[in-house]
């Protein structure tokens, strides 16, 4: 039967393409339907024990298990790494369990399960996102019930977000938030964009691939369908801006991209390298040379030793 | 609905039912994504009249004991709904407001959109999705489209609409969040038309 060649892990597999039983994916795939149907909106989602703990990229994890099929390539980030624990595990794993090719290479990737980055090198039309989200509620930190954020977004009552911000000008001088930046959806719906660094908020409006947004322990999923309009919250006087470094990357001299900050020693060296490793490496497999190139740290050890 | 369903006549669904609906999931969520594009299957099985290949697969998709199905009379009638309650184990229901999906093959016969549950305040994704079956996708009055996943503008014209079904889709969208979301099928073609939808009249 051709299946058996289709489907080399298919013997020793006990449990369902993909780990995810059918009647599972059946209802994800309809809330992620209702969630890019209603851009920003968080639709519940009946989330399953996953074999990894809540805060691992389950809800991510369990978005990609309902839409990923063997002709897709996977690609897997963890703060816009391909080669830390995290994401190796989570490649790994859909490797078993959903027979599917992997890759590091942004481009050539169908699926890309991210946490808490956004890959520098822009997404194109066939490609889907998928952001692993610890808290989806952009309120709960100013109101901690359900009942009543959920009434909040039901009346478009977003007030109290904008006093957060203006707090935050009155006490800093400037909106203070790096991470989960809020954003409007379609000037409809406040929406968290899961914890990535506001440098990457500009990167969701009239984006070419398909987001989605997943939370295991919150039990949500929301979804921005490809050019949608997506608005970082500011004010008039206080338009909202992205980081910005004074170094450029260590290893590839980037000038352009979310950069991480390294300690090197006890001695307060340091060095700032782009967050996004295939960005980095790209860019030095093209010549681009950083002022400390040819650092180990360039030159990590290959996954399996390989 | 205690009558016993005749097995020997029932046709098969997917072959590979974990492949086959995970193929057509991906081509309905990239219609939903992307309104008015239409969308080619390639892996849909024959379904029983009166439903075509692409309406038969987004029921085997997304059908289940969850989700009950309200059907009109074109697939009351046919072979269709043994078809679909062997296959998706859905329960049918005849009120249109208690539909999670409702299955439209005779269009210009069929309730409007309003009649369909447009979902709760706070929970609008409670709504009914309401699959429409047409002759053809293309062919008919154009119209042009905006909204979430097109950029700038789309124009399409599919074919045995109702003559006022795009003031209902005006009026679907103008009480945004709430709103049915609808899907067009025809052959092994489909096409999506969420709540969000917006449409662009004549010389604005």
């Amino acid at each position: 039967m051709s299946t058996a060649a289709t489907r080399p892990n298919e013997a020793e597999r006990y449990y369902n393409y993909a780990y995810l039983d059918e009647q599972t994916k059946r209802m994800i795939r309809r809330a992620i339907l209702k969630a890019l149907a209603i851009p920003g909106y968080q639709a519940p989602f009946g989330s399953r024990e996953m074999p990894v703990p809540y805060g691992w990229g389950t809800g991510g994890i369990q978005l990609t298990a309902a839409i990923i099929g063997p002709d897709d390539v996977y690609k897997c980030i963890d703060q816009g790494a391909d080669d830390t624990t995290n994401a190796v595990s989570i490649r790994k794993f859909f490797a078993r369990v959903a027979d599917v090719a992997t890759t590091e290479d942004t481009a050539e990737a169908t699926i890309i399960q991210t946490r808490h980055r956004i890959p520098e090198q822009p997404l194109k039309a066939g490609q889907v996102l998928v952001f692993q989200v610890p808290q989806p509620e952009p309120l709960r930190g100013l109101e901690a019930r359900e009942t009543e954020t959920r009434a909040m977004h039901a009346y478009e009552e977003y007030g109290l977000q904008y006093v957060s911000l203006y707090e935050n000008i009155s006490a800093f001088g400037r909106i203070a938030a790096t991470a989960g930046y809020p954003v409007m959806v379609e000037e409809r719906y406040l929406m968290s964009p899961s914890p990535i660094p506001k440098f990457d908020n500009p990167k969701m409006d009239d984006n070419e691939a398909i987001l989605l947004f997943g939370a295991g322990r919150e039990k949500r999923i929301y979804a921005i369908p490809p050019h949608t309009r997506v608005r970082s919250l500011d004010f008039e006087d206080y338009p909202f801006e992205v980081q910005t470094w004074e170094e450029n990357c260590a290893l590839c001299g980037a000038e352009d991209s979310y950069l991480d900050e390294v300690v090197l020693d006890d001695a307060g060296n340091r060095m700032f390298v782009c967050s996004d490793s295939h960005h980095c490496g790209q860019r030095r497999a093209e010549g681009h040379v950083g002022p400390m190139a040819g650092h180990q740290l360039a030159n990590p050890v290959a996954e399996d030793g390989q | 609905m205690t009558l016993g369903i005749d097995l020997s006549r029932i046709h098969p669904g997917f072959p590979d039912p974990v492949r086959g609906s995970q193929t057509v999931f991906r081509a309905i969520m990239d219609a939903v994504a992307r309104p008015g594009l239409a969308v080619a299957l390639n892996k849909a099985p024959e379904a029983p009249a009166p439903l075509a290949r692409a309406t038969g697969a987004i029921a085997l998709t997304l059908l289940d004991f969850e989700t009950p199905v309200w059907l009109d009379a074109g697939v009351l009638a046919g072979e269709a709904q043994a078809w679909l309650r062997f296959h998706c184990g859905c329960p049918l229901t005849s009120e249109t407001q208690d539909a999670a999906f409702a299955f439209i093959t005779r269009p210009e016969d069929g309730p409007p959109l309003s009649a369909f549950n447009a979902g709760d305040a706070k929970y609008p994704d409670r709504s009914t999705t309401v699959v429409i079956q047409l002759p053809h996708l293309e062919g008919g009055r154009p119209v042009r489209l905006k909204g979430p996943g097109i950029k700038g503008e789309r124009t399409i014209a599919p074919q045995g609409l109702p003559g006022d079904f795009w003031e209902q889709v005006a009026d679907n969208n103008s009480a945004f969040q709430f709103g049915v979301d609808v899907i067009l099928a025809s052959g092994d073609l489909l096409m999506g038309l969420p709540r969000s939808l917006q449409i662009q009249t004549e010389g604005a």
